[in-house]
């Protein structure tokens, strides 16, 4: 609607420093992602004694029988679909690596924008079947936690049980506070008083509800602690670093 | 009292520019009283839609030193008294004179929305639990800066195709409603654009009502549009049962 020489004005009105606000999102996710991938491929050091990096979790065909590559590229695909089509960091790289928009009522240099509705972007629909199979994936995860306890003397807790534990909760708070869980579990029921399980379908919408707002927190710190605890495997298998025994 | 300089945009369809008045600065003192000030004074023809002056009838909406907001909103002491204060009209609807703007265009949107219909035989007894949700979305005030601030509208101007989250919240309080019969599903995606909207939430940090449009309206509204559209196995359900 405005000419070029009010949008010059706007432009120029638009005062404080954006930027500030997408260089940590720059930061964070590209540097888990250049991570992940040198890890994905590494395909060494993401297991010692009770331990198994999330990465490679579940850990599939590893002594290479049909698979001669690092055995995490055949799963990372779940989580990284899962995340990747997530409406919190959606909303976190369309500002900060497609500046689209860069913040808000900030310049944009993109003409020929449409949105969610041409590929590749159209995928994003797909979160849903993403969420499905997260639930495989925190089962494993989960069982992994669990056996980190199990030391080969018996049972025990090191560092890098609480390191995978409080990792596989972040990961369970951030799958629980999914938007299209919520839409899943009540949202989308227009009544329900009216519903079959009206009254369990309303708690459980409430629930997801309450962690919904602390969606972005749980992704942020669920991302960190993913990493982290592959980082932590990987520098005990290397020797790096002795793990710490609690228990 | 210190004064302050304030540049407002001067001008109507056919251009303008920004034109500077001092105004002193009182403890308390919003941007529409900075506004008040310099018509009684310095330029009473200085083109300023205002109502209430009390956050509640939404008609002061401008952008102040580039950002949205309800200027009866927005406290002068919140702002750097250092440098200039801008205050230019909303980007995204044509300018009529100064800071007024033409959102006839909002209305066009509206009217394309099916109202309120019910079911055939309501039981017009509702329970809160189901009217919970709606009730936020009741909360807003056409103020229109969510449509402002939306950069489909602000820098693609897709005005045609998309309805701008004003509408995403009132399709949402419709389709959400317990005892309403009608699906807007489909006018959501064909008429409304909801696939242009890239969820970066800028209308909900702007919203002065605080309503959470992005989560609470926006994206119930895009799974339900998926559950219709994009999902295979509800579509081969819906099948199945006859739908």
């Amino acid at each position: 609607m405005a000419s070029a020489s009010q949008t010059a004005a706007y432009n120029a009105a638009r005062t404080g420093s954006w930027w500030s606000q997408i260089i940590p999102v720059v930061l964070g996710l590209g540097g888990f992602s250049v991570y992940a991938t040198f890890r994905a491929f590494e395909g060494a050091l993401f297991q010692w004694g009770p331990y198994l990096s999330p990465f490679y979790s579940p850990l599939i065909d590893v002594h290479h029988r049909y698979w001669p590559y690092s055995p995490a590229l055949l799963i990372l695909g779940g989580p990284l679909g899962f995340r990747a089509t997530c409406y919190y960091y959606r909303k976190a790289y369309y500002r900060a690596f497609f500046l689209d928009p860069p913040a808000c009522a900030a310049p944009e240099r993109r003409r020929n924008y449409a949105g969610e509705t041409r590929f590749p972007f159209i995928l994003q629909n797909v979160h849903r079947y993403f969420m499905y199979l997260a639930i495989v994936f925190l089962v494993f995860l989960w069982h992994d936690a669990i056996k980190a306890f199990a030391f080969a003397e018996g049972f025990g807790i090191g560092l890098g049980t609480l390191v995978l534990l409080v990792n596989v909760i972040l990961l369970t708070l951030y799958f629980f506070s999914c938007h299209s869980l919520r839409h899943l579990v009540g949202g989308k029921l227009d009544c329900f008083s009216c519903a079959k399980a009206g009254g369990m379908r309303h708690s459980s919408w409430r629930g997801a509800s309450l962690l919904n707002e602390h969606h972005m927190l749980f992704a942020w710190s669920s991302l960190f602690s993913v990493g982290f605890a592959d980082f932590y495997v990987r520098l005990v298998a290397s020797g790096a670093i002795r793990d710490l025994r609690l228990l | 009292m210190p004064d302050v300089l304030l540049k407002i945009f001067r001008g109507d369809r056919e251009g303008g520019q920004t034109a500077d008045y001092q105004v002193p600065v009182a403890p308390g003192m919003v941007v529409l009283d900075a506004l008040h000030h310099v018509q009684k004074h310095q330029a009473p023809d200085l083109a300023v839609r205002w109502n209430c002056k009390a956050g509640k009838c939404g008609s002061c909406s401008a952008e102040v030193n580039g950002r949205p907001r309800l200027t009866c909103k927005t406290r002068m002491d919140s702002l750097p008294q250092d440098k200039p204060i801008t205050i230019l009209p909303m980007k995204s609807f044509p300018v009529i004179k100064d800071l007024v703007t033409d959102v006839s265009w909002n209305y066009k949107v509206n009217k394309k929305i099916p109202g309120f219909t019910p079911k055939a035989g309501t039981n017009w007894r509702m329970q809160q639990e189901d009217i919970d949700r709606v009730q936020e979305f009741r909360k807003c005030i056409e103020c229109f800066l969510c449509q402002n601030v939306c950069h489909v509208l602000r820098e693609h101007d897709k005005h045609e195709q998309f309805g701008g989250p004003r509408f995403f919240v009132r399709v949402a309080g419709l389709e959400m409603h317990p005892l309403d019969g009608v699906s807007r599903v489909g006018l959501l995606k064909k008429e409304l654009g909801l696939g242009l909207c890239n969820i970066t939430k800028c209308c909900t940090e702007v919203c002065p009502e605080e309503i959470h449009i992005t989560d609470n309206a926006i994206i119930p509204l895009k799974e339900r549009v998926v559950d219709e559209y994009y999902d295979p196995v509800l579509r081969l359900v819906r099948k199945i049962r006859g739908g």
